[in-house]
């Protein structure tokens, strides 16, 4: 294999491990629930993109033939993150009393979702 | 007549592509398999898709990738710079509202995807009538220009798209 793809995917690797791991340390870091969200949701992507890009080129080159279905695995992280990091906010918020006080308002006649339900369950 | 034999015609190519792509080769045999698939799919789960969204400027997806691609690669290095370089206390972390003029279940779906795989917001709710999404921001200075960059950049795109 030429010494230049070579180098090509060994960057990718580090960068890919790089971001990963600001990720987890965004998550181990961070002061609150809300601000840890964040380290996960994004670095993350850009981290797993880059070794998938990395797996892609290596099979391709290694075993002559193209490599796509690393494709899925983003198309599916891509559905899959924003959905559950909503979920995790959703929760948060209907759990936390404390942050309701910080929401700002919706700016329309009814409330945030979240919340509207809990009160129309008579609470 | 169309319409009741393809029922979806997108989420005909688009699971012809996903079975190709699981196989990881395009040879006769799994291009026919995947159209075969593609076409059976749409037809059962039909009564799942009550709503079907039509693309309204198919070049416009293009351009929203690309934007949204870039955004991921800046935002990355945003965050991480901020998880590295400051203390957890003094972001300025807050809430803001961002009205929505988009009304396309689909498209706001979209949008909170993005927002939250972009720089530095999560989506978090959205109002129960469906007119304003909840937007965690990790550090914000201004937090009405990160609404009008939102604004602009996504949602802008996203109404050409879909209505």
């Amino acid at each position: 294999m030429p010494m230049l793809i070579d180098a090509l995917i060994a960057a990718l690797i580090l960068a890919g491990a790089f971001f990963l791991l600001v990720g987890a340390l965004g998550l181990a870091k961070l002061p609150d629930m809300m601000r840890r969200l964040h380290g996960p949701t994004k670095a993350t992507t850009l981290g797993i993109g880059a070794l998938l890009i990395a797996s892609m080129i290596y099979f391709s080159v290694a075993r002559g033939t193209f490599s796509i279905h690393e494709l899925l695995i983003t198309l599916f992280l891509f559905l899959t993150a924003p959905v559950s990091a909503h979920m995790l906010a959703k929760a948060h918020i209907l759990r936390a009393t404390q942050e309701r006080e910080q929401l700002p308002p919706t700016g329309q006649p009814s409330g945030w979702a979240t919340l509207d339900d809990r009160r129309s369950d008579g609470m | 007549m169309r319409a009741r034999l393809l029922p979806h015609p997108l989420l005909t190519v688009l699971v012809a592509l996903v079975f190709v792509f699981l196989m990881n080769e395009v040879t006769p045999g799994v291009v026919v398999l995947g159209l075969i698939l593609g076409f059976a799919i749409p037809l059962l789960t039909a009564p799942f898709w009550p709503g079907r969204p039509r693309l309204k400027a198919p070049l416009t997806v293009a351009e929203f990738m690309l934007v949204v691609l870039w955004d991921i690669i800046v935002s990355n290095i945003e965050v991480a710079k901020l998880i590295l370089f400051r203390r957890g206390d003094s972001l300025r972390t807050r809430y803001v509202t961002v009205p929505l003029d988009l009304e396309a279940p689909e498209a706001i779906a979209l949008l909170a995807g993005t927002i939250t795989m972009t720089p530095g917001t999560v989506s978090a709710d959205l109002s129960a009538d469906g007119k304003a999404l909840l937007v965690h921001c990790l550090d914000t200075g201004d937090p009405a220009a990160t609404v009008a960059a939102i604004k602009a950049r996504y949602e802008r795109r996203l109404k050409r798209i879909f209505e």
